[in-house]
């Protein structure tokens, strides 16, 4: 073999190598660690953490990763052992996971009066068998319908409260060239899950989606899905912007079209109301920002006063850790999260955590209209949904991002939709 | 043939192996533990794993054929990976040889802005493929990108999510990083030929283009192996930008086998059928290399210098 085939081979074989090479930025050799995201009301809880090791002997290492890398970084770390103390996730189907294969231990007794002072409905979210596995670690995140209201008024729209409102709305900026009605990142797929399960929703209450998480035959084929995949296909003619499968979510592009006036609406995450007031504080500070719940559909069943988002973040503490990391976490669990110091943080970034006493402490602040708001409408709710993507299970996960993507490219219909998912 | 004469090449053969008199293997001792290590190792693991049925998280169950079975047989997108690939493979080819050994040419002249320009051109080299990627996603973002900037109607704006023509993006902005490293090679090549060739050209009355295609090409045709063995082997393994600038989308347009692989793997969480993935790849990947090195004639390479 000569010198440069051995160097290929070696290549090729580095690059397979990817596979089995495991992250082993996990467990540090002394104090605990943690993973936490980027961008929106993050940086709060990574003051947090920091403040946490200035306030005690232990010390927890803390590294920052973008959504989607963080997703496919923590399965691996946690499937090899290498996990941070301190895992991260949804809850939903990964939580399912995690203590199926025992990679989380049990909390309870470890939390504190954290049961007492978080909001119930979010608290249950960490609850597996009556055993905590999770608790809540940040804020609130319903999706909610953001809007530019410079952009309303130039062509005499309101804030729409029905769905036949949505349409008039599409049908007068139709012919106005460079705005569209809703801004979405197509490009990065799941703002769009927003969307599908808002409109499955509204067409058919909360059970109909209910029944995909309970992994019943066939559940994808209701008929309340295949109305919200023809509606979104609708909307990418008319409804979002231009060339919405090339706008990226990462990058915030979705906000910047709002901010700049190309989109009347954005129906996105809370955390993008941080995300808008720290990127485009010009917009943030116009007055013209405002925010309002995804409008009711008239003939639909679904309670109108459902949403849907994330409870919050989660954190579990990882069964691979040393029981001295463990106990690091759990000091930080029962003794520092939350704490006056880091609510009020959160709340000035406009962050609102599910604690039972935060009402009394929303006056005054910074964002005090979009976490009234907020306060309000999860606490109207009847319904409140878990982002799609993290309530079906993990091994669904990809097919049901890659078949969105279809739906929004217009490359399948609604039932190859559905058939392909019941298949998974 | 001498050992000087063919060290001063890239490329060396067999032939000279069994006269080498060279250091002991124990010199080339780190060398074979660290590939041993980090290439050998996986390879035969990511072989047995392909046998395996493995979530990540769960433990790994044997399955036997089971994972080949369906890779090959009941998943149609593996077909459509590799003739992705292909084009790829191929796309990358045809743009980046030309492209480089035009440039390593120019930049083995003597013109005096010569050096300024190769810096130049030597720069994407040294940006690592995330920043290079995300630059470019702002570039070809449609409305905040060149496509606005520009004013130009007939320009596309979905550069990215087009997916007649993503292809082609992927294969302009990857050659955009490697012509520099090849142009490098190429110049290397060229400043290696003697230049009495060229005194001697000029006296028969040859012009620019005849030496060109009468020494320059004929002098470098081992580095040019060389060169078309790295991009070819290079662009089948290729992943980094692909994955920053898309990830496989649109409508998985350019999800190559070592996309597809990751895809499979991290984001599917099926690790039994990315290993399959994997080891066709190490196959197509090790066949290629044997056979351009067979059918270029690598192993019986020999000095075409004066005096060798």
């Amino acid at each position: 073999m000569s010198r440069h085939l051995t160097l290929r081979t070696g290549t090729a074989g580095v690059a397979v190598a990817s596979l089995l090479t495991l992250s082993a930025c996990g467990g540090g050799a002394d104090g605990a660690s943690a993973w936490i995201l980027t961008g929106g009301g993050w940086p709060a809880i990574e003051d947090d953490l920091e403040r946490f090791g200035e306030e005690h002997e232990a010390e927890i290492d803390v590294e920052a990763l973008e959504n989607d890398a963080y997703k496919q970084q923590i399965r691996t770390a946690v499937g090899s052992g290498d996990a941070p103390t301190l895992i991260m996730s949804w809850t939903g189907g990964a939580l399912l996971e995690y203590v199926e294969q025992e990679r989380i231990v049990p909390l309870d007794g470890n939390t504190g009066d954290l049961e007492n002072r978080v909001y119930d409905s979010v608290w249950q979210n960490g609850v597996v068998d009556d055993t905590v596995y999770a608790v809540p670690l940040n804020d609130v995140q319903p999706v909610v319908m953001y809007y530019n209201q410079e952009v309303l008024d130039e062509h005499g729209l309101s804030i729409p409260e029905t769905w036949s409102d949505v349409e008039t709305i599409i049908d007068t900026l139709d012919d106005v060239e460079d705005v569209d009605a809703f801004s979405l990142a197509g490009g990065s797929v799941w703002p769009a899950f927003m969307w599908l399960a808002y409109l499955t929703d509204r067409h058919g209450g909360e059970e109909a989606f209910q029944a995909v998480v309970e992994g019943e035959e066939g559940a994808w084929d209701h008929e309340s899905i295949i109305w919200a995949l023809e509606t979104i296909q609708e909307l990418g003619e008319d409804g979002f912007i231009g060339d919405y499968n090339a706008v990226d979510a990462g990058q915030n592009e979705d906000a910047q079209l709002l901010a700049d006036g190309r989109a009347a609406f954005l129906l996105q995450g809370s955390w993008v109301y941080a995300t808008i007031n720290q990127d485009f504080p010009e917009f943030a500070d116009s007055g013209n920002f405002g925010f309002t719940e995804f409008p009711v559909l008239e003939e639909g069943d679904g309670d109108p006063s459902n949403i849907v988002g994330n409870p919050a973040n989660f954190w579990s503490v990882s069964s691979d850790a040393s029981e001295d990391e463990q106990q690091v976490a759990f000091d930080y669990i029962s003794e520092h999260l939350y704490n006056d110091e880091t609510v009020d943080e959160m709340l000035d970034a406009g962050s609102l955590p599910p604690l039972n006493d935060i009402e009394d402490r929303i006056a005054g602040t910074e964002a005090e209209d979009f976490l009234g708001f907020a306060d309000e409408l999860v606490d109207n709710a009847n319904h409140f949904q878990l982002s799609w993507d993290q309530a079906i299970s993990p091994s669904e996960e990809q097919a049901f991002g890659d078949n969105l993507a279809g739906i929004l490219q217009g490359n399948i219909t609604p039932q190859e939709f559905v058939d392909s998912m019941n298949a998974q | 043939m001498t050992t000087t004469a063919s060290q001063d090449r890239k490329v060396r053969g067999q032939a000279d192996g069994k006269r080498r008199q060279g250091p002991t293997f124990l010199m080339a001792l780190p060398a074979v533990l660290f590939f041993g290590l980090f290439a050998l190792v996986p390879l035969v693991g990511v072989f047995a794993i392909s046998f395996m049925e493995w979530n990540i998280l769960g433990s790994p169950s044997w399955v036997a054929l089971d994972n080949w079975d369906t890779v090959i047989n009941d998943r149609p997108f593996t077909w459509r990976a590799l003739s992705l690939t292909l084009i790829f493979v191929v796309g990358s080819y045809l743009f980046q040889a030309p492209i480089a050994l035009l440039l390593g040419v120019f930049m083995a002249g003597e013109q005096r802005y010569r050096a300024f320009l190769s810096v130049l051109y030597f720069l994407p080299l040294l940006f690592s493929s995330v920043a290079v990627g995300l630059t470019f996603q702002s570039l070809l973002s449609p409305y905040y990108g060149i496509s606005a900037a520009l004013p130009f109607d007939w320009l596309p704006s979905d550069w990215l999510s087009n997916s007649d023509i993503v292809m082609y993006v992927m294969i302009f902005v990857v050659g955009w990083c490697f012509v520099p490293f090849h142009a490098l090679l190429y110049q290397a090549g060229v400043r290696q030929i003697p230049t009495d060739m060229y005194e001697a050209a000029t006296i028969d009355g040859a012009g620019r283009m005849r030496k060109f295609f009468s020494i320059t090409l004929p002098q470098l045709r081992y580095t040019i192996i060389t060169s078309s063995t790295l991009m070819l082997v290079g662009s089948l393994t290729y992943f980094d930008l692909i994955f920053v600038l898309t990830g496989g989308q649109p409508q998985n347009a350019v999800r190559i086998l070592p996309l597809d692989m990751y895809i499979t793997g991290f984001s599917a969480n099926n690790l039994g059928h990315a290993s399959v993935i994997a080891v066709i790849l190490v196959t197509i990947g090790l066949t290629m290399s044997l056979l351009l090195n067979k059918f270029s004639g690598s192993s019986k390479m020999e000095s075409d210098k004066a005096g060798a």
